[in-house]
């Protein structure tokens, strides 16, 4: 089991949120009208193994979205942020 | 290296069975071959089987950081079956299952295909219709189908949960004869035997480190045991291909994911086809040494772990018992996880990347065990001539900013909900 500390709800295990997926890609600007940025931004990944910044909802909990900085060879996690006012 | 054959094994067996000679040779690595493919799994070595054998292009080398069959070839659940309905997946995989028919022949390996069936539950009319579609997909491409109802289905497998207290009673089942299980470690053992037989290099041992590049353009690769150059270099490293593509700088539409096996202690045979429950995720067949093989769920988030979560191990016990009640009792002696290589759409990527020479067989998902003779069949193909097969010709990198995404399930471009 993961423990993510969750700022809102304390430590809990990771079955009590949703995972959200890499949370290192910028949104493009709403006016951008370039198409390969667009797909880029839905499609292509670093996929690290290491270091890795990802988005979990805590929706059995706060139901806050966060910011997890997690190891993905070794699950470690080393921070967790809210995501509002933290985003890419 | 002597063909296997009854008369063989007379004779080897007469002489005690010590002059077995080696199954594939162990040479040092060349300072340069014509193709170099990375990955020693099932994909990586039947593409330098075919292309040795169809091609003729025998100078080859397969580089595999630890040993044959050591990654997902040797970690999953050895099922194969060819009921995909999106065009552009149904004849590969198709032509898939009919390599699988004639493979031990034509590798003179034993790789043990069973086509015990399998029996696709559904547990509501909406998911029957569902299935029948897609079986009659199928048999418009020519692949054997049969829609069957509940009480076909309970005549064919009994032991399943027809109680009224079923928590998701079984309405139906779409049924396969010809899928089955495969001995995974064998297609592994058996390609590369024939590949080592036709003179491609199989080197154990070496990992790759870097990919060499010149104004746009492949020469090589930097690995452990030295550089080798190649004007042809193939990924085909399942979980790791995000980290061996960005090697040449280039990124991938995949996310890598866990997804965890279990196996039972041995009894006697119950389980006799490959049954996969419909209302969670869960699949389950019983191995010939009498262990229920069965797996389910991603554990959900990016890993390179190759273990799981209890969590996920739970849940995929509480859907066995949900569909077998009776399996409660049984101890689970192993289990175990590999790093899958999930896409954006759920369906692989076999094609030229943008660095000219260089090729990725990649995004297998959890499913690519069963595409491994058609995708080696494939994949020497587009290395050889440098244009894909018909039957790959949707597995492309460019179809995701183009649109023509190959999604099965329809679940979007949501790598761990395919
Ligand atoms: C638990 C589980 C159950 C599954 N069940 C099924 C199933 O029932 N049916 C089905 O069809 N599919 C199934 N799959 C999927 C299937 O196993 C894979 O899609 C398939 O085996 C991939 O084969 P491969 O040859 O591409 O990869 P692998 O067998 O993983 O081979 C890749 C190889 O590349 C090597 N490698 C990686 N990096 C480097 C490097 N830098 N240098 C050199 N070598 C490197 C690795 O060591 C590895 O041996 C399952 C997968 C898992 C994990
Ligand atoms: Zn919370």
């Amino acid at each position: 089991m993961i423990r993510i500390d969750c700022p809102y709800c304390g430590a809990r295990d990771h079955t009590e949120f949703s995972y959200g997926g890499d949370a290192s890609v910028p949104r493009p600007d709403i006016a951008c009208e370039d198409i390969k940025a667009w797909s880029d931004y839905v499609f292509l990944r670093d996929n690290p193994r290491g270091a890795h910044s990802e988005f979990w909802h805590h929706v059995n909990g706060c139901r806050e979205w966060l910011i997890v900085k997690r190891d993905t060879a070794t699950h470690e996690v080393a921070a967790v942020l809210p995501a509002r006012g933290n985003m890419p | 290296m002597s063909r296997y054959s009854a008369l063989a094994l007379a004779v080897k067996a007469l002489g005690g069975n010590r002059t077995w000679p080696r199954v594939w040779r162990d040479p040092e690595p060349k300072p340069s071959y014509d193709v170099v493919i990375i990955g020693g799994g099932g994909h990586g070595l039947a593409s330098a089987y075919y292309l040795a054998r169809e091609h003729g292009i025998t100078n080859v080398a397969v580089l595999e950081k630890s040993w044959l069959g050591g990654g997902n070839t040797g970690r999953n659940t050895t099922i194969v079956r060819s009921n995909y309905m999106i065009d552009g997946n149904t004849r590969f995989y198709e032509k898939s299952l009919q390599l699988w028919e004639g493979l031990s022949r034509e590798l003179n390996y034993n790789v043990m295909y069973s086509p015990r069936g399998q029996l696709n539950l559904s547990h509501s009319k909406a998911q029957f219709d569902a299935a029948a579609r897609r079986g009659n997909i199928m048999r418009l491409n020519g692949i054997d189908s049969k829609a069957m109802l509940r009480d076909e289905v309970r005549r064919f497998a009994p032991y399943l949960d027809f109680s009224d207290q079923a928590r998701f009673p079984i309405y139906g089942a779409l049924w396969q004869g010809r899928a089955g299980t495969v001995r995974h470690d064998a297609v592994a053992w058996g390609y590369a035997r024939a590949a080592a037989r036709c003179g491609v290099d199989i080197i154990q041992q070496c990992e790759v480190t870097g990919i060499v590049t010149k104004n746009g353009r492949v020469r090589g690769v930097e690995t452990t045991r030295g550089a080798i150059t190649a004007n042809t270099v193939a990924i085909v490293v399942a979980g790791d291909s995000s980290l061996l593509a960005r090697m040449a700088g280039i990124r991938l539409p995949v996310e890598s994911h866990v997804l965890q096996a279990f196996v039972t202690e041995a009894v006697k045979p119950l389980v006799d086809t490959v049954i996969t429950f419909g209302a969670g995720h869960f699949y389950i067949s019983q191995s010939d040494k009498g262990g229920l093989v069965f797996g389910g769920d991603l554990d959900g988030y990016n890993s390179y772990a190759r273990r799981g979560n209890l969590a996920v191990a739970g849940d995929v016990m509480a859907e066995a018992r949900a569909l077998l009640p009776h399996l409660s009792r049984l101890r689970v002696l192993r289990h175990w996880g590999g790093t899958v290589d999930m896409t954006m759409d759920g369906s692989p990527i076999i094609a030229a990347m943008p660095v000219k020479g260089l090729f990725l067989n990649g995004g297998w998902c959890y499913g690519g065990f069963k595409a491994t003779p058609a995708s080696g069949w494939c994949f020497a193909h587009l290395l050889a001539t440098g244009e894909p097969h018909p039957l790959i010709s949707r597995f492309t990198l460019e179809r995701f900013e183009r649109g023509f995404q190959l999604d099965e399930k329809g679940a979007g471009p949501e790598p761990g909900h395919h």
